[in-house]
Parts: C-alpha cells; sequence; structure tokens
C-alpha cells in the first residue's frame, strides 16, 4: 500500500487513479451492507503483488467480509475492488470465474469437505479447471501436501487429522490452482503458540518462493507482526478504516490511540 | 500462482542433450503451468535407461517464461527418479523458488501413519461391517434401556424437557406430514383395489374388492406405509437435527449443565411420533379406502352404497386396532432410529449425511422385521 504512510486512513479521493502493474488488488471506496446493516464503508485501500496484506480490526467489526467480497463471495453494496486491473464486480460473469479462479481461499475452520481424502480435496479443482491426466493430479495434490508439512497423508480423512493439520490441508486446497491471490481467515484461530508460528513461518515460505499476493484476516497479534508486509485496521464503531499501513510502524506512529491500544493489547504489551 | 518473466508464455517444452557422455542436461523452455499441461516425465526416463549410463543430472532453466507447481512436481518426479538410479541431481540451474519450495516440501518427512478408512482391505471391511452390525445392535438395545429409564421418569415427572417442544414435533410430525400420507395412502389403495379387481373379476367377485382394500389398509398397508413415509421424511430429519447438533457440540453444552440429552431432546420427539403415527395410520385409511373407492365405482362400476357396505360389513374394530397400535410401535421405533443415529453421529458434514442414511435404512427394516413378528404373533393367537 503505496498511497497510504503508516497513520490514519486518507479519504477515497485521495487514493483513486490508475492502477500500476505491481496492483493486485485495488479497493475503491466500498461500501459492505447486509440488507440495511452497514458493515463497513469508505473503504480504499491497494494491494501490493508479492505482499502480505493483514485486514485487523476487533471481533465484529466486517474483517471476513471484506475478505469475502475480494475473493469475489460477497457484492459490495457501493465501489469498485479491481483484482488484477479488472472491476471484478463490473466484469461479465465468465470473467468473473475466471478471476476467481485466481484466488484460493483458506477458510477460518478449513472447510475441507469431509466426504474426499486429503488428496482428493486438492485434486477436486485440478480435475475440474485443467486437463491434466489422474497420475499428475496425483502428483500435485502430494506435492502440495508435502509443501505444508502433510507428507504421507494423502489418504487421510479430514475427520482422522488435528485440527492444526485440517489448517495446513486447507492451506494446501487453497494452493491447488496456484492461485494468484491467498486468502487465509483466522489461520491462527484455535491453534496453539507454535502449531501458529509455525503455520506463519509457512505463509512466509510460500510468499516469499511462489510470489504470490496474500490477504490474511486475522487480529492475533504475533501473527500481524510476523507476517504483515501492510494493513488496514476496520473500526466496529465508526464502521470504517481508519488506519492503514506497516502494523510495526501503526503500533508507534498511528495517531489514533483505538489502533496503538489494539496492536498492544490496550497497552498491556510491549510493541513488537 | 504461475511465476512469469516478461516474456510472452507458451507452451512448456523439455530438451534433452549431454554435455559430457554421462552426464544429462535437462532444458525447460515456455510455460510449465498447470494450465498448460507440462510435458511427461518419460522422456528423460527413457534417456536415462536407454544410452549411456547417466551420472549426473543437471537443469537449465533461462528460457523458461513461466512456472508453477507443475514444474515443482516435474523437479520432484525427477529427484525421484535420481534417487531411485543412484544419479546424482544439480539443482543449481533450477529457479530460486523452485529449490526453496523443494526445500520447504522435504522438510517433513513423509508420516508412516495410514488411515484406518483407507488402509483396510476388503476382507477387513467386510470384517468391520460385520462387527459394526453386531455392535449397531447393541446400542439399539442399549438406547432403549436409556429411552425406558427416560420414559420411566417422565411418567414419574421427573424428566427435564420442553412441553412446548413436544408441541411442535408432534406439529412438524402429525400436520405437516398429512399431503404425503394422504397422496401415498390414495395410490396404496388405488394400486390395491385395481390388482385385487383384476382378479376378482375373473371370479365375478369384484365386490370383494371392498374386503381387500379394507382390511389390507386397516390390517397392514396403512400403518406400514405411514411407517415408511415417516422413517423417510421424520426420521431422517431428527437424525440430521441430532446429528448437527453433535457436529456443533451443542449435545455437550446440555449435557455440561446436567440436562440429559436423552430426555430433553429425544423424549420430546418420541413422544410426539408416538402420538401421531397412530393418527397418521387413521387417516392413511381412510384415505387407501377412499382409493379403492375410486376404482371400484369408475372401474368396476359398483355403487358407492354397495362399496361401502360391504367394507362396513368386512372390516372390524380389532382390525383397525391392529393398525392403529402397529402404528405406534412403528412410530417409537421411527423415533427411535432417528434419535439414536443422530445422537451417534460424528463430528462432520459427511457424518451427518450417514446418520439420516443410516437411520431411515434402519427405520424401515425394523418397521418390516416388526411387521412379521406381530403379524406371527396374532395369527398365533387366532386373531
Amino acid at each position: 500500500m503505496t498511497e497510504q504512510d503508516a497513520g490514519q486512513a486518507e479519504p477515497a479521493a485521495a487514493t483513486a487513479g490508475a492502477i500500476g502493474p505491481d496492483d493486485a488488488i485495488v479497493v475503491r471506496d466500498v461500501e459492505l451492507r447486509y440488507g440495511d446493516l452497514l458493515i463497513q464503508s469508505k473503504l480504499t485501500f491497494t494491494v501490493k503483488r508479492g505482499e502480505i496484506f493483514v485486514l485487523m480490526g476487533g471481533s465484529g467489526c466486517g474483517k471476513t467480509t471484506v475478505m469475502r467480497t475480494l475473493a469475489g463471495l460477497k457484492e459490495p453494496a457501493q465501489g469498485q475492488v479491481f483484482l488484477d486491473g479488472t472491476s471484478f464486480w463490473e466484469a461479465p460473469s465468465d470473467e468473473q470465474e475466471q478471476l476467481k479462479r485466481k484466488c484460493g481461499v483458506v477458510y477460518q475452520s478449513g472447510a475441507l469437505w469431509s466426504s474426499l481424502t486429503l488428496a482428493e480435496n486438492i485434486a477436486l479443482p485440478l480435475q475440474t479447471y485443467t486437463d491434466l491426466d489422474a497420475k499428475e493430479i496425483l502428483e500435485l495434490a502430494k506435492l502440495k501436501l508435502a509443501l505444508v508439512g502433510l507428507a504421507g497423508y494423502e489418504d487421510f480423512y479430514p475427520s482422522e487429522i488435528s485440527g492444526g493439520m485440517r489448517k495446513r490441508a486447507g492451506v494446501a486446497r487453497g494452493l491447488a490452482l496456484d492461485p494468484e491471490f491467498l486468502m487465509f481467515d483466522e489461520p491462527s484461530a484455535g491453534l496453539d503458540p507454535i502449531t501458529s508460528s509455525r503455520l506463519d513461518d509457512l505463509i512466509l515460505d510460500l510468499r516469499d518462493s511462489l510470489g504470490a499476493t496474500m490477504i490474511m484476516v486475522t487480529h492475533e497479534l504475533p501473527s500481524i507482526f510476523t507476517v504483515a508486509d501492510n494493513s488496514v485496521y476496520l473500526d466496529n464503531v465508526s464502521k470504517t478504516m481508519i488506519a492503514a499501513g506497516d502494523p510495526k510502524r501503526l503500533v508507534t506512529e498511528c495517531p489514533d490511540p483505538k489502533v496503538r491500544a489494539f496492536l498492544t493489547r490496550g497497552g498491556k504489551e510491549k510493541a513488537a | 500462482m504461475a511465476v512469469t518473466t516478461d516474456q510472452a508464455s507458451g507452451v512448456g517444452e523439455l530438451s534433452l542433450s549431454r554435455p559430457s557422455p554421462d552426464s544429462l542436461l535437462l532444458r525447460f523452455s515456455g510455460s510449465w503451468t498447470i494450465a498448460t499441461k507440462p510435458p511427461s516425465l518419460d522422456t528423460v526416463r527413457a534417456e536415462i535407461s536407454g544410452g549411456t549410463p547417466v551420472k549426473r543430472i543437471a537443469f537449465d532453466t533461462q528460457d523458461l517464461q513461466a512456472w508453477d507447481s507443475s514444474l515443482l512436481a516435474f523437479v520432484v518426479g525427477i529427484d525421484r527418479l535420481c534417487e531411485a538410479e543412484k544419479i546424482e541431481a544439480d539443482a543449481a540451474g533450477l529457479p530460486d523458488g523452485v529449490r526453496s519450495l523443494l526445500k520447504l516440501a522435504a522438510a517433513v518427512p513423509p508420516t508412516d501413519a495410514r488411515s484406518e478408512k483407507a488402509s483396510l482391505g476388503f476382507l477387513a471391511q467386510a470384517g468391520q461391517e460385520a462387527i459394526g452390525m453386531v455392535q449397531a445392535l447393541g446400542e439399539l438395545i442399549s438406547f432403549q434401556g436409556e429411552m425406558a429409564v427416560a420414559m420411566g421418569q417422565a411418567l414419574r415427572r421427573k424428566a427435564r424437557y420442553q412441553g412446548s417442544d413436544v408441541l411442535l414435533y408432534m406439529q412438524e410430525a402429525g400436520a405437516q406430514a398429512l399431503p404425503i400420507v394422504s397422496l401415498i395412502s390414495f395410490l396404496v389403495g388405488l394400486i390395491l383395489a385395481f390388482v385385487g379387481a383384476q382378479q376378482l373379476e375373473l371370479f365375478g367377485a369384484e365386490i370383494f374388492v371392498a374386503n381387500l382394500v379394507g382390511i389390507g389398509m386397516a390390517r397392514e398397508m396403512a400403518a406400514i406405509m405411514t411407517g415408511i413415509i415417516m422413517a423417510g421424511r421424520t426420521g431422517a430429519a431428527y437424525a440430521a437435527q441430532l446429528g448437527t447438533m453433535q457436529v456443533n457440540e451443542e449435545i455437550d453444552a446440555l449435557s455440561t449443565f446436567g440436562l440429559k440429552p436423552m430426555e430433553f431432546l429425544v423424549l420430546p420427539r418420541y413422544l410426539a411420533l408416538v402420538a401421531m403415527m397412530p393418527l397418521l395410520c387413521l387417516y392413511s385409511i381412510l384415505m387407501g379406502i377412499f382409493g379403492g373407492f375410486i376404482v371400484a365405482v369408475f372401474m368396476l362400476d359398483l355403487t358407492s352404497t354397495l362399496y361401502f357396505e360391504q367394507l362396513v360389513k368386512s372390516l372390524t374394530l380389532t382390525q383397525i386396532i391392529i393398525g392403529v397400535v402397529k402404528a405406534a410401535i412403528y412410530g417409537a421405533i421411527v423415533a427411535e432410529a432417528g434419535c439414536m443415529r443422530g445422537i451417534q453421529c460424528g463430528r462432520s458434514a459427511s457424518a451427518v449425511g450417514e446418520a439420516a442414511t443410516s437411520a431411515v435404512v434402519l427405520a424401515i427394516t425394523m418397521i418390516i422385521v416388526a411387521n412379521g413378528v406381530i403379524d406371527v404373533l396374532l395369527y398365533a393367537v387366532g386373531i
């Protein structure tokens, strides 16, 4: 996010402009609603290619809803979301489908298909969208499981593995189609600190190797400070973003006390 | 994502060369992505096994325009081949990203553990199924015991459940089931009369269609058909409801507050279904008789008075009571099968589906078995 330095978020007009080749996702003046209920408004930010971008904020502020909008799952009430330079919600449906295939989403619970083995979970999108034969697909599925440290677990069903392993298997499935944008919904939720830290390392490794752009929804401070290159803070009172920038800088430089309090657990934790 | 260079990407190509007699250079060009279906390993395998023995494999990716995990999978395959043939693989020529991903993939050794579900052979699976059936019988008996205790508590007014739940389930299992019971029962009556009429006409005994339909519906078909309908409709719903509660840990939450799932969840459903099934059965008898009436009047040219006179002569109260009591028993079977499978459900979405399927199969099987046993007993006592 080059338009905004660490500090308070700027109005939409200030950041609206031409989309550069390094801009992976551009969000312009987006407003999100469930019926009459306003979730967030005036969201304007840019995610650069190869960046790990964190959507942070308190519980119920609409982080997951924003991520769903970026993934093409929830249409905004107004505003534009550009994926790879294309305005997603204004694109024809076949182009939307093409863009969706560029997004891999790792859900909070893993959301693995319980009737399929781990290998089959990864193979399903490959069978649907590629011309690869069964042997090649199996090799790719094995490789992706190996990448997340689950080599040898191809024949296991989701119910046979632990919660942390399910999350990693969810990452492997998110990687199935080699997406350009990988989105994580609270990847560390419910994990012990060591497993959570390993998952953060995995996310960093995958970003460094594949160069994928990653969006992460989280309020886990250790994860935020470990992986985030950039972030926005969504406020659930004003229903908009009140800060944007590198969290390591926001923690000391953000003029909004609410953001500083969030990043220091109400001032009880030393800034990272 | 596909890591690309500035050049436009084409289809992935592989060329092999021998910089020295015992070394092999793999030159990658174009776009190696899952969308473009890259070359297979067979070319390399053939080169290694066919020509002069290869001691070293190197990679050249200078002309590589784009790559993703398909290149990675290919290189992993080459690595495996090299390991099997004891060939040295020099990864220096690979892109940095590929090398770091290879390192990541090899960081955790493959597990020796095997999936319990996937690793079973045919005989083991058959054996496990047999054991499962015996266990299911045991569980059914155990559930019956728990149910009896819960009923005892209910009779002593000590069971803890919400009375409003019973009314809600009575509405679901009663009034809301009327349309499907009407349709099926009417058609069963119609079919019984139709099939019977064809045979009875041969003897000029068409009038006995009324006996066939009346006794058939009252004694057997109404109760069985209502039982089967409710097994598919309500039994499956009970299994799915309780199964989903099991997945969401709602049943555990009840237990931690000292509320017994058997009383709070199962008992209201059981009471509602046992209360509603006899009424549904009576309604089903009427609908079946109406179906028979249509055939008798419009196909066999009997008058409606004749049909109903013959029906009243042949149909006794005992036969109706037998049907109604059977229906109450089938209601208990359906409620128990649905609730038992729901309570026993695993903690996944597929487990809920399996619980619902299993509840329906168990209920229908038990209904047919129970019907056979009851009929034999009635025959033995001469009713």
